[in-house]
């Protein structure tokens, strides 16, 4: 029998086995709490906890599994709302009421729920690693695609159950695998372990966006679906606020929405708004295509370690399905943290600010479970990550955020002063950069208009001459400056303003079609050309600002409704018009 | 009679060391009797095989390897808790410390708390009316909330806080389900007593327990004060249904005390100094406000930290500032130039007010008038930045209306008196007034109905 031997904290010891293999799950103690095997050498066994414990004793006793931390991956899982180990949060409180207890075994997934399943496949037929076998309708958005589990390579369909109502316990289907005996039984769901990547055919390349609807992420620094990002920043920059607004937005299949060691606040603000909140595309709540992972600042720190891994997981699963979904993790900086705290308790050599050698390689296995796939059914399907990362004192140069920057191909870094401007979504152009641009550039220009990459890199540039001339306006004054500049620096500020600034509490502004980002980039550039050509014919820019024109065209946003797209023609006459007046002059 | 164990096996700081000990639990309480008959309080931290690690609550002072007996309690550390605790004042572990005599409990319970269940929790959306127009407009306190003071040593964050609460309706005869939990973690006795004082003078002290642990006081009672406040307040708020305020003062000196704790047991340090778990840590104590369904009561926190060094990127601030839903800065420069309270409008931030403004809440344009007066006073540093470069007279018109708007609006908005009480009304009609001091085409955040309705250069007049 094996007990424990020292506890400290999450981290336990057991001591003089040979039972137990690396990241094994186990049962700890007499309440049966949910721990893993993170070390194991000739003197110790180490595990950590994922729960409370609290009151624990030495020499009580440990359980083995035999198997590793695993997710139970299978019709439910969409709209729910589970802990660090996908224990469903709902079932919990009505079980143990409103505070989270330990040692309670809850099954994943609702045992009693009935499905309506239509079974893919016939007795005699032969079947592969990922072929879908069963599909059942899971929310309104999603069809649940039941999938042979990678390991079985290939089998012959002995027994499959006629198209009925079923619980995802229910077998549903037996096959006679080659080489062995017993025929092997499937339900709708299966286990995964979560720190393994599911397999896939092959990685393809990223050639399409993930579109969003926010114009500085859509058009200044654009993501690709399979893609990574990463948000850095300070507290109050509104890191939340901008995942908020992909995970409502974002044109993905499904999103897990990770809160990793954040606030409880904020997970009942998206469970609320989420459930209010309809889906334009579909026309049904946002729940419906969403998955909750929870495991909140005060909840055990073991467990928030293990949200990130069932994340992904679920993720990879839906995406075997040929699903695209896109992942919040909110925050990766707590994740680390996690991992130093265990790292620490383990006694550890420490590298950066105390944060274990090995953070770089967690962090790029993470990132690199993301990517646009082939699956092993043929179908097409993407994991796209987008990891808020919270740095220390908002300073970049700490380990989390340094190592970050490497694996992802992305970087929408938050900026205070933008923050503290209330210049929303603060995402600072200077500093921020996506390599996607070139990947999608061919997407931009076949779906959306030839021009779309041409105007977005003249807004860009505007951008960076403006930040140029900034350096000379604040030592000078901007009076000084000749009328051709003093344009730049207002065109500049109407596509801050006007263009990069959106409202997400405003109905028209929150969510903004690729097609009326082109018109009002267009609109803005032919301001800009005209005003430029004029000048350049004597006309006095202080002329032009009194028209009022600039101010109008950072109205846009809110003025022009985004199905009404053909008012841009008005705006695109007026400019013709004032300008063409003040030439005449 | 339970097992006595005589003598320990070490003493470091505060911890100790004893051997041979058997089926003791984690957490679980412990009582060390010295050879004088005096007692002491601990905690397990730490089990190997038999050997136990406590930590001893009231310091190690006197201890030596052989005058001591300890006895488990089979427990973790509980605390009495009852309604009438209302009123009286405790010291950092729980115990009476106002010769009133003992609690009668209607319930113990570990003062450790449980996590909440997000699925458990309402969204707060219920404003606070704290008479404070910077307070009220700019950065909403909301039911439910922690929102910290960030301060630095000598500003009036402790006046900020009494205001607060004299003025959150909490001594009112109607705020029956008012109450506040004050937890004092390290302080000077004088705040303390400024603290009694004003509770007294408010009227407010009836409905009111203090948990006091002094600068002079031990250092692990330090790390348990804000627990034993917060279960209190938990049970007052989500069992017996009441609105429980909470101010803990100082979150540095716990901090402090957890660094001094952490470092005589021989943990790897992370920033500064502190446990790599400091945020786990004080995530324990902040993430225990809120409102539960099934329970009309609520948790709001407000606690107080000095920022060492008026540094904002300090771990303790920092950390504390990922975890809160906004924070209320001070500017030392305001507060010495005479405006009281002399907030950092910029830094300061409520993450809850968005949802509970506006129309229904409080005015349907308040988040409109709010988002300005930011963009607005945004600017004001701009400008006054260039001012401190170029001189004021080179300014554009624009500018020099800003430094105008600046002046004003720190003068006449921000400041204001210790008694004074503005209602939203008040507060929102005063920010119109500055807001009015601007040309109209700078009020960007605004729809041109809102600035139809309510521009009017005249309002701003009595600026000038």
């Amino acid at each position: 029998m094996n007990t424990i031997y020292a506890i400290n904290g999450p981290v336990i010891k057991v001591r003089d086995t040979k039972d137990f293999s690396m990241r094994e799950m186990v049962y700890v103690g007499e309440k049966k709490l949910i721990g893993e095997v993170i070390g194991v050498n000739d003197l110790f066994t180490i595990i950590q906890v994922y729960e409370n414990t609290d009151g624990l004793k030495v020499g009580e006793s440990v359980y083995t599994t035999g198997s590793p931390m695993c997710a139970t991956l299978g019709p439910g899982i969409i709209s729910n709302i589970y802990d660090g180990i996908e224990r469903p949060l709902g079932d919990m409180k009505s079980i143990s009421g409103a505070f989270v207890s330990e040692g309670s075994a809850i099954p994943s997934l609702n045992g009693e729920k009935k499905f309506d399943v239509t079974v893919a496949v016939k007795v005699g037929d032969t079947v592969t690693a990922g072929q879908i076998y069963a599909v059942c309708p899971e929310t309104p958005l999603i069809v649940h695609k039941c999938m042979i589990p990678p390991s079985v390579k290939k089998a012959t369909v002995a027994y499959a159950a006629p198209n009925g109502q079923y619980t995802v316990n229910d077998t549903v289907l037996r096959l006679s695998v080659e080489g062995e005996d017993a025929e092997l039984p499937l339900t709708l769901c299966q286990k995964w372990p979560i720190r393994d990547p599911r397999p896939a055919k092959q990685r393809m390349p990223v050639t399409k966006p993930l579109i969003t609807g926010q114009r500085i992420i859509d058009t200044v620094l654009p993501i690709g679906k399979g893609g990574t990002a990463a948000i850095p920043g300070g507290f109050g920059t509104g890191k939340t606020m901008t995942q908020h607004q992909l995970a409502k937005w974002c044109d993905a299949d499904i999103i897990v929405y990770i809160g990793c060691g954040e606030r409880g606040n904020e997970m009942t603000q998206v469970l609320e708004e989420f459930g209010e909140l309809i889906d334009p595309k579909s026309g049904r709540p946002l729940t419906d295509r969403t998955v909750l992972i929870a495991n909140t600042s005060n909840m055990p720190v073991a467990a928030r370690e293990a949200s990130i891994y069932t994340g992904i997981t679920l993720a990879e699963y839906y995406r075997d399905m040929g699903y695209h979904i896109a992942i919040m993790a909110d925050s990766t900086s707590r994740w680390a943290e996690a991992l130093r705290e265990i790292s620490g308790r383990l006694e550890e050599m420490p590298a950066e600010e105390g944060f274990p050698a090995y953070l770089p390689s967690r962090l790029s296995e993470f990132y690199e479970r993301a990517g646009y796939v082939k699956t092993l059914n043929d179908s097409e399907g993407s994991v796209t990550i987008i990891g808020a990362v919270s740095p220390q004192g908002s300073d970049f140069s700490e380990p989390v955020t340094q190592n970050t920057k490497r694996f992802v191909r992305c970087f929408w870094a938050l900026d205070k002063s933008l923050a503290y401007a209330r210049h929303y979504p603060a995402i600072n152009w200077m500093t921020s950069y996506s390599e996607y641009a070139e990947d999608l550039e061919s997407y931009y220009s076949e779906n959306v208009s030839p021009e779309y990459m041409p105007l977005r890199q003249e807004i860009s540039t505007l951008l960076v001459e403006e930040n140029n001339l900034m350096e000379i306006v604040k030592l000078i004054g901007a009076d000084v400056l000749p009328d051709d500049q003093k344009l730049i620096i207002e065109i500049a500020r109407v596509i801050r303003v006007g263009f990069l600034q959106q409202n997400a509490f405003h109905k028209d502004d929150t969510f903004v079609p690729l097609n009326k980002q082109l018109l009002m980039m267009k609109v803005i550039i032919k301001l800009y050309h005209e005003a430029g050509d004029a000048i350049k014919k004597g006309v006095l820019f202080s002329d032009i600002v009194k028209t009022g024109i600039f101010d109008k065209l950072i109205k846009i946003k809110y003025d022009i409704p985004n199905d009404k797209t053909e008012m841009f023609d008005d705006y695109e006459k007026e400019i013709d018009d004032i300008i063409g007046k003040l030439g005449r002059i | 009679m339970a097992v006595q164990y005589a003598g320990l096996t070490s003493v470091n700081g505060p911890l100790v060391c004893l051997e041979g000990v058997n089926g003791v639990g984690y957490e679980e309480t412990a009582t060390i009797t010295l050879d004088d008959g005096t007692q002491r309080m601990g905690r397990v931290v730490q089990m190997e095989g038999d050997k136990v690690i406590l930590q001893v609550f009231e310091g190690t002072n006197g201890l030596s390897l052989k005058n001591t007996k300890t006895v488990f309690g089979g427990r973790p550390l509980e605390i009495p808790l009852a309604t009438e605790m209302l009123g009286r004042v405790f010291n950092g572990v729980g115990k009476p410390i106002d010769g009133l005599g003992p609690v009668f409990p209607e319930k113990y319970a570990d003062i450790n708390g449980r996590a909440l269940n997000p699925v458990a929790r309402s969204y707060p959306r219920n404003y606070i009316h704290t008479g404070i127009s910077s307070i009220d407009c700019l950065m909403t306190l909301i039911r439910g909330q922690k929102l910290p003071i960030f301060s630095g040593s000598g500003l009036s964050h402790n006046k900020l806080a009494v205001q607060i609460v004299r003025q959150a309706k909490i001594a009112d005869s109607r705020g029956k389900d008012f109450a506040v939990v004050f937890a004092a973690m390290g302080v000077q006795n004088d705040v303390a007593d400024y603290f009694r004082r004003s509770f007294e003078e408010s009227g407010a002290i009836g409905r009111v327990a203090m948990f006091l642990n002094m600068s002079n006081d031990p250092i692990i009672e330090r790390t348990l004060t804000p627990r034993c406040a917060l279960t209190l307040a938990e049970y007052l708020a989500f069992e017996k249904n009441m609105h429980i305020l909470v101010i803990m003062t100082d979150i540095t000196s716990y901090a402090e005390a957890l660094r001094e704790f952490s470092s005589s047991k021989g943990e790897i340090p992370g920033r500064k100094g502190y446990p790599g778990y400091l945020y786990s840590d004080l995530a324990s104590l902040y993430e225990r406000a809120g409102v539960i369904e099934g329970s009309s009561g609520s948790v709001t926190q407000i606690p107080i930290l000095t920022m060492p060094n008026d540094d904002i990127t300090h771990p303790i601030p920092d950390l504390t500032a990922y975890i809160t839903e906004g924070q209320i800065v001070f500017d030392r420069n305001l507060d010495q130039t005479g405006v009281y309270p002399g907030l950092s409008v910029l830094l300061s931030l409520s993450r809850l007010m968005k949802d509970g403004i506006g129309e229904g809440y409080t005015r349907p344009d308040h988040p409109d008038v709010s988002n300005q007066l930011f963009s607005a006073y945004a600017k004001v540093q701009d400008a006054r930045s260039l001012a401190s470069v170029i001189g004021e007279d080179e300014l554009s018109a624009t500018d020099k209306c800003y430094m105008k708007f600046g002046n004003a609006f720190e003068q006449n908005f921000l400041n204001q008196g210790f008694e004074e009480n503005r209602s939203i009304d008040e507060t929102l009609n005063l920010a119109w007034d500055l807001l009015c001091m601007l040309p109209a085409s700078e009020l960007d955040r605004m729809s041109e109905q809102l600035i139809k309705d309510n521009y009017d250069p005249k309002r701003a007049e009595k600026f000038q």
